[in-house]
Formats: structure tokens, sequence, C-alpha cells
């Protein structure tokens, strides 16, 4: 079987220079990912305190070995947007994952990849992509089991991705939550999100543990943990699988999803090593099975072979 | 600006009509389009009925397709566009890039409009769904201010559609997962938001609970109204606060903007609700009508009072007012 691409995404969550620099360096040095994302996905307010830094960060990830992809804004809403996203689709030498639709126009005939906040629920919208130049497309988070594999089955020329571990990004707004949250406006925002180095919890008022608000936008409070379905993705087509950054131990991580992507560790294994890292950890995986996107349902463990 | 109504019946169509309406938008029965309700939308038999009266009228009539085809099923979504034509419509509302392509290859005559569902919020990705798909007009997602608006629709060819009242996503349309996540059914791939079938109210002692799936979406004392459980307008607790996290139980009236918004250079206004009886699409309507020719009289403050209709106790301007945000 031909080896599965391992993909650090892009850090969601405001981290502070020297957090992110540390991760950064440490993925590049002592994890065996194929592919690392880096970019603001998700505030454009947020990006000056790390871009003086991108160009170290990014020649760091190349030496070792690296493919660095530089993911854009999910949420495209002004002129100074619009202009960040056309510096960004000029950037030589590497590769840019579109999460906004403008971004695809701009980088049309040009390999690029499309991310998961563009919206491919169907072979058409997957066809167009691949001819305009995807190379690789991560699929939104809500997707069936069955949609994943018609996809694949498409057999374009676009790779396919998809997240098995971390908080699902479920919405994007213009209002920020983390700055409401504090009686704040988004325009006097004070950078209160990155008080939450994984997002806000948020709670029904029964207690139970539900989203994460991280400024604009609102993730699981569940993770998302899909190594029961690995070897089923890897047999329809799935080529790449995603890991989304969170503040615990990421190299454990993601040695943890390349020993299941080997078949050689089993599920149920992996995650007792996951909740030895953080407890509580609720996982999820039900859009995988047309249920609500927070159930998890377990499909009979596989022995390690 | 060209006032578009919403239709879920018949009934409401000609109510519509009869109201003032420029333009009545509806949908086929099924998940083609994002009000997949029980008891609502039109049969191919209908929507022909439909546009024959409007047309008799002097009223257009849009087909909203306009959610993402289903992997394996696009063919379901293929018809409903190819049937639309047939039956006359005057434009199509689409969002899925895929089903656009589809419509245009197969129907270069064809009017298409990109819904809200698209999420296009910027001059850039508004020029892309013109150039690669022929849209004539842009409904824009309920994330822009209204300088932000203003500034657009100067940078671009196309007309754009603003939402004006009823129900207001507080996130980017087309791209929230929320009720899937509690329910397994989202706007994207289903046509429905916070499904009623998987609603429930309990009593707990003196309260009242609103469920969504497995989640409490609100607790009601017993001299509060019990509301309708949208994930998004529900009470939830974060930092040991509980509150409307994300927007309280209000609704979008834009009615004390429209003289701006004509300013700004919009070409039309949605109002929202395609699972509204025809009483409420007749105030509506005809409350929008009058202050819309008021505006064309020349009239700067044609405010009409509608609040009585909002789904909440309160109304807001959303982010067309830069503080929302």
């Amino acid at each position: 079987m031909k080896r599965s691409r391992l993909v650090m995404g892009p850090v969601l969550f405001h981290w502070d220079e020297d957090r992110k620099k540390d991760f950064y360096n440490r993925i590049a040095d002592e994890t065996d990912v194929d592919t690392v994302h880096v970019g603001e996905v998700v505030c454009a307010k947020r990006m000056p305190f790390f871009d003086k830094h991108l160009p170290d960060v990014i020649e760091r990830l190349q030496r070792s070995g690296k493919e660095v992809v530089l993911s854009t804004l999910a949420l495209v809403m002004n002129e100074r947007e619009v202009n960040q996203i056309r510096d960004i689709a000029q950037m030589p030498d590497i590769m840019i994952e579109a999460n906004d639709i403008s971004v695809v126009r701009l980088l049309a005939g040009q390999p690029h990849m499309i991310g998961p906040y563009i919206n491919t629920y169907n072979e058409g919208t997957l066809s167009y992509f691949a001819e305009k130049g995807a190379k690789r497309v991560a699929l939104p988070w809500e997707l069936p089991m069955s949609s994943i594999a018609a996809l694949c089955g498409a057999q374009t020329a676009a790779e396919i991705e998809v997240q098995v571990f971390g908080r699902m990004p479920l919405a994007i707004s213009a209002r920020c939550y983390s700055a409401r949250a504090q009686g704040l406006h988004k325009d006097g925002c004070r950078y209160v999100c990155g008080d939450h180095l994984d997002g806000m919890d948020v709670e029904t008022l029964d207690d139970t543990p539900f989203l994460a608000v991280n400024g604009l936008q609102t993730l699981s409070s569940h993770y998302v943990e899909m190594s029961d379905n690995i070897a089923q993705m890897q047999n329809a087509g799935v080529t790449a699988f995603r890991l989304s950054p969170h503040s615990l131990d990421m190299t454990r991580v993601s040695d943890l999803y390349r020993q299941v992507l080997a078949r050689k560790t089993d599920p149920e294994e992996l995650r007792l090593r996951l909740k030895e890292m953080r407890f509580p950890m609720e996982f999820a995986n039900g859009f995988l099975h047309e249920a609500p996107g927070a159930e998890f349902r377990q499909t009979r463990a596989r022995r390690a072979e | 600006m060209e006032l578009v109504c919403p239709a879920g019946t018949p009934a409401s169509l000609h109510a519509a009509v009869a109201a003032g309406a420029d333009v009545v938008y509806c949908g086929f029965r099924d998940a083609t389009n994002a009000r997949n309700f029980p008891g609502l939308n039109f049969s191919r038999a209908e929507l022909r009925d439909a546009v024959k009266h409007a047309h008799k009228h002097g009223v257009h009539v849009y087909l909203a397709c306009n959610t993402y085809p289903q992997a394996g099923a696009e063919e379901i979504w293929h018809k409903a566009v190819d049937d639309a034509v047939a039956i006359g419509v005057d434009a199509i509302i689409l969002a899925d890039i895929g089903l656009l392509r589809y419509a245009r290859d197969h129907h270069p005559d064809a009017r298409l409009h990109l819904s809200v569902q698209a999420s296009a919020s910027n001059e850039e990705a508004i020029r892309f769904y013109h150039q690669e798909f022929g849209v004539r007009r842009v409904v824009l997602p309920r994330v822009l201010s209204l300088d932000e608006i203003r500034t657009l629709n100067q940078r671009i060819q196309v007309e754009t559609e603003v939402f004006a009242f009823g129900g207001m996503c507080v996130m980017a349309e087309g791209r929230c997962s929320l009720s899937s996540y509690a329910t397994g059914e989202s706007p994207n791939m289903n046509g429905v938001c916070s499904p009623a079938a998987h609603v429930h109210y309990e009593e707990r002692g003196d309260t009242t609970v609103s469920r969504l799936g497995n989640f409490t979406i609100n607790i009601y004392d017993s001299d509060e109204k019990v509301g309708y459980p949208t994930l998004c307008k529900g009470r939830f607790r974060a930092m040991d606060k509980s509150g409307y996290l994300f927007e309280e139980p209000t609704s979008l009236d834009v009615s004390a903007m429209l003289p701006e918004l004509a300013d700004a250079g919009v070409s039309a206004l949605k109002i929202e609700g395609r699972q509204r009886g025809k009483a409420y699409i007749s105030q509506v309507v005809g409350a929008f009508r009058t202050s819309l020719d008021k505006i064309a009289e020349g009239q700067r403050d044609a405010r009409s009072k509608l609040s009585t209709l909002s789904e909440g106790q309160s109304d807001t301007t959303g982010a067309y007012r830069r503080s929302w945000q």
C-alpha cells in the first residue's frame, strides 16, 4: 500500500509567537508528518503577530523535508482582506490552500489546494477544481463516508484529504464571539481569543460540553477521531489525513496517527493514549455515519497487523 | 430596489403577488432547496401554475435550488434545474459550483443568481462566479456592513440582493454545520437548520427546557416566553457566565435603512420566510411595498411598523451596522 500523507493543518487558535514558533520547530524536527500548513485562517486581525516569523518558519520546515502549504483566511470581507489574499496568491515557491472562493480565482491555472472551508460536496464541483489546477482537495467536515467514497471514485487528478483528528470548525461569522463573551466588539477585541489555547469551552445550561469558540469561528467541543475508519478511507482512495493542531503534544499525536495509518496501532489503543494526554477528551465521528456530528460510533476494533 | 418575496405554498405566492411583490421566490418539494420543510414548497405542476399566475400580474418568479448536491445523486439537482428552465422561471438561484457549471453548460440563456448559501462576501469571489458561470446577481451573505456593501457595489459588475427582513443567520451562510453537529441534518446537505423533527421540550421543575437532538438549547423560567431552539439563538455557558453567546432570539429588520441601502447600490431586497403563512407574507410584503413606493417618491423616512411580526421580542439591523460585529 502506498504511504498515506500525514498533514498538520493550520493552527486555528491565537497562540502567542513563542508557542507557535516552538510548535513549528518541533513539527519540523521531531515528526514524521509530510505536509505542514501555516497561515492565519480565522481572523485577519491576528495576522501581523506572526507574519514576520513566517519566512523563517517556512524555511525551517522545508529544510527538514516537509511540504509547506500556506492556508488563507476562510472569510474575506473587505478591501484590506482582499488585498491580503492577493498578496498571498502571488507568493512564489509555496503551495497555497484556498479557503475562500476569491482565492480560487486568483490561483486558477497554477498548482494549489482547495481547503475544507470551501464547499466540495460532489463530483461536479470536485472535477471543476481539479481542472483548474487543484492538486489536493480537503473535504468539508460534515460529509458522510458514502460521499467521501463517491468523491474518491470520481478519479479526478486531485488527491482527497480528510481531517481525522481535532476539534471541527462548524461555523464562521463576521461577529467575534470571544469578544462578545467579554462584553467587547471585534474592533476593540483586545485579542481575548488568545486566552484559550484550544478555544473557549461552551457548555449547555445543563452542563454538557457542546462547542468551543475561537474568535469568529465556532468549533465542536468534541474532538474528531476517525481512526476506526482510516483503513476504509485508505481503501476508498483517500490519500491525505489531516490532524488539526491543539495544545497537547502534537508530535506524539502525529506519531500515533502514523502508526494507525501504517496499521501498526489499533484505534482503541490510540484513543487510550490520547486520553492519557488530555482528560476529559470526548471523541466524535458522527458525520461519517450520517449521524449527528457530535456522536461517536464505534466500528468493531481492527486488530493491528 | 426590487422587492423579492418568499412563498412556501401556492397560497402564499398569490398573497405575495397581491401585496405588491416584484418577484416571488420558491423551491421544489425536495432536498434541492434550503427550506426543505414538511408540507412546504412546490410540485412541478404547482410551479407551472404559479409562474403563469405571477407573469399575468407582471411579477417574476425565481426558483431556489440552493443546497449542495449530494455526491452520487447529482442528477436530482440537475433535473430541478432542467425543470425550472422548462417551466419558464425568470431566474434560478444556485450555490454549488458543480451545479452552476451544469446550468451554464446546459442552459446558456438561463438567468443565474448566486444564493446566499455560496457566501460570496468579497469582490474577487463575486468576480469568480460572474466570469466562470455568468452569474447576474449575488445574494450577499449577512456578514457585510453597509459601508462594505457600498464599496463592493462600486467594484463589481453584477447586481446585489440583500436580506431585509425575517430570520437572520449570525454565521456566514453555507459555511455552517452547527445544525448537523446536533441533529445530523444541515442547511447545505438537507436544506434545513435546527429541524423540528429533532426538537423536544421538557418540563423540569418550574422550568421549560428546549432541546435540539441531545443538546439543551435553552432553559426558560416560568415567567419567560419559550422560543424555538434555533441553535445559534440559544443560551449557553462560557467562562462561568450564561447568556445568548451568539445572538439573542432576534430577527432582521432593515426597514429603517432602505434609503441607505438604495444609495449603496443594492438592486434588490429579500424577505426571508418561505416557511411563513400567507397572512404574514401579505403583511410584510405590503409594508415593504408601501415603504419602497414612498422612497421612490423621494421620502427619506419610509419606516413601517413591522416589529410585531418579528421572530423574537426584538429586531436588529445585524451586520449592516458595524457595531454588531
